[in-house]
């Protein structure tokens, strides 16, 4: 079956004071109809700007897509014109960002917000729009919708102005949502109902998820999938539970003993908590035919200094970019 | 952290903000400015009159009533007459009308080429922001009052001519501050937001910026209403006035010559010209105070 979406060897540029810097690096993926694909690192990999890229949505004149294609329903989006980009935004894909305290606009209810899309790209009346508008609130499970729908935003808490932005991004039902970690800015219990939201929605709707993150917990109970990018390079890829159980890049098993374990009694000895020693690249170093992770590794070699690693593949559809994936 | 647990009504709910309408807020604070709600009365007093005055008074101002330069009291006459003999009273009733238009649609056309100048620049920045910027520089370098006396003295002293004039002459102050204001909200997460969902550009600047970027402009359109009845009088008084209407500069302009033997033939319309524009000063610093977020206590 074709994929919904497929990434082929992406390469995206930012123009910095010091040249111009890949900060996406041949990067390659399939997302299929319906399934959650999660994006793993630590600031600056790259994972923000891949899903600017595919919503046509990079900085001008900072940022451009040098040369591969994404493959949205058979149609290449590099390629398409800026009216069908608009066409397809908020409709085809549509997005959800970190900070839900400013991503709604102050001067509207949110009524009238969720309506626009739905008007827009759907052509409803804007009575139909509005009911809807107030049924998309119930099932983003605001209490008391009817009352609800003509608040400004300053009348919501951060939690239920993120429902608010799920509710926008899932109005005319998408193919694919994109969500750049819509719950950094939330309490850790709210960012469980989001999850829990996410979730269930795109069950219902039929939607893939992708999920741009640094939180492998989040990562574990969210998606079916994982790509971990490191300094805009593919590191890894594979089905969670199999990366999990059993990570094939030392970055991989780094982030994963990050993650603090939660004991039953505080007394209890932890297990100690690992850090990954060391710091991302400058931007400088991105286009550098090197593993761009060698600085940072205890398993260096020679070959890791002087040749970029390839993608290794195992036999549980887990990739590498590692020249040791074999022995991690 | 199963998703069972948190569905249970006993999770903490989420806090609903108490907050009121911005609007309300505003209101609030400009309430406050007492030298603003004063400002606000008298305006509105000046604004009654300006409209229904001439309903009221229908006389002609131009008509001659009594002798020439009756002092104010004499007569029945309260403000008494100028150099024709016309009633100052009724002059200044009909030139309220005009000078406060004039100061409404002159303040208005600059809004319109200033709003449009500065947010098509802040909006799109580079070489349009470069065009649209050197353009304003431009207007911004020359002498205002000059300038406008040419468009007048070459096109005629009508008064959509002289608005016009006005209107053109100041509106780079307005562009500085909307292309300031788009260039900060054109950032904001909510607009990549709303070209995430596919908004076009033109509903971007007008429909999702703009309202955003409004206070400061607002506060600044007050002020220009001050200055633009400001500016009519400075060319009534120079003579580049439309002789059929009357209005306070003029007044002051065709009494000019009289001005050591009856003074009050020009003090009279001056005050008048000085408290409106102070009201309107008052009333543009108590907006400033009011929709300004750095300003406002809390």
């Amino acid at each position: 079956m074709e994929p919904l979406l497929k990434v082929e060897n992406l390469r995206i540029e930012l123009t910095t004071r010091d040249g111009i810097a890949p900060v996406i690096d041949n990067l390659s993926l399939e997302l299929n109809a319906g399934e959650s694909l999660s994006f793993v690192g630590e600031s600056g990999c790259g994972k923000s700007m891949t899903a600017l890229g595919i919503m046509g949505l990079l900085p001008d004149k900072i940022g451009r897509i040098a040369s591969g294609s994404i493959i949205f329903n058979g149609e290449d989006l590099t390629k398409a014109s800026d009216a069908r980009l608009r066409e397809i935004r908020g409709n085809d894909i549509s997005m959800i960002f970190q900070e839900p305290m400013t991503s709604l606009n102050p001067v509207y209810t949110i009524g009238e917000q969720i309506a626009e899309v739905l008007r827009r790209h759907q052509n409803l009346s804007a009575s139909a729009a509005w009911s809807k508008a107030i049924d998309l609130l119930d099932a983003v499970r605001i209490p008391n919708p009817k009352a609800r729908v003509s608040d400004y935003p300053h009348q919501m808490s951060g939690g239920q102005r993120q429902r608010v932005m799920i509710a926008i991004a899932l109005a005319c039902e998408p193919k694919i949502l994109i969500a750049d970690e819509p719950t950094t800015a939330l309490d850790v219990t709210v960012q469980a109902q989001i999850f829990d939201l996410l979730r269930d929605l795109g069950r219902e709707t039929g939607t893939a998820i992708i999920l741009i993150t640094h939180d492998m917990g989040a990562v574990a109970e969210m998606a079916d999938r994982m790509i971990v990018m490191y300094a805009g390079r593919k590191a890894e890829e594979g089905p969670v539970e199999q990366i999990i159980d059993h990570p094939r890049h030392p970055y991989t098993k780094g982030l994963i003993s990050c993650v603090p374990h939660l004991m039953a009694t505080l007394t209890d000895e932890r297990p100690e908590l690992t850090e990954v020693g060391g710091i991302v690249p400058g931007l400088k170093e991105f286009g550098r035919d090197a593993c761009l992770f060698a600085s940072r590794c205890d398993r260096v070699d020679d070959k890791c200094l002087s040749a970029r690693p390839p993608e290794m593949a195992f036999d549980n559809q887990q990739f590498a970019a590692c020249w040791h994936a074999k022995e991690v | 952290m199963s998703s069972d647990t948190m569905n249970k009504p006993a999770s903490p709910p989420e806090e609903v903000v108490k907050a009121r309408h911005p609007a309300a807020e505003a209101w609030e604070m400009f309430r406050r400015n007492h030298a603003a709600m004063a400002a606000l009365i008298v305006l509105s007093i000046i604004t009654l009159v300006a409209i229904f005055g001439p309903i009221f008074w229908p006389a002609d101002p131009f008509e001659m009533v009594w002798a020439p330069f009756s002092p104010p009291g004499e007569e029945g006459y309260v403000l008494g007459t100028d150099y024709l003999g016309r009633d100052l009273l009724i002059m200044l009733i009909h030139g309220a009308r005009v000078s406060i238009v004039i100061g409404l649609a002159a303040a208005f056309v600059s809004i319109v080429i200033g709003v449009t100048v500065g947010a098509l620049a802040g909006f799109y920045r580079g070489w349009v922001e470069e065009v649209l910027m050197r353009f304003t520089e431009f207007f911004q370098v020359l002498p205002t009052l000059l300038f406008s006396m040419v468009i007048v003295a070459l096109f005629g002293a009508s008064l959509p001519m002289i608005t016009f004039a006005i209107g053109v002459v100041s509106w780079t102050a307005v562009a500085r501050i909307t292309r300031a204001e788009f260039m900060r909200i054109r950032e904001l997460e909510f607009v990549m937001a709303s070209r995430a969902s596919g908004t076009k550009n033109l509903r971007l600047i007008f429909g999702v910026i703009l309202p955003n970027a409004l206070p400061p402009i607002i506060v600044q359109a007050a002020l220009m209403v001050g200055s633009a009845i400001l500016f009519e009088a400075g060319l009534s008084f120079l003579g580049l006035t439309d002789p059929n209407v009357v209005s306070w500069g003029q007044i002051i302009g065709s009494n000019r010559q009289y001005i050591l033997d009856a003074s009050y033939t020009v003090t009279i319309p001056g005050v008048a010209i000085f408290v409106t524009v102070l009201a309107i000063s008052l009333v543009g610093d108590g907006l400033n105070d009011a929709l300004n977020p750095k300003l406002r206590q809390r």
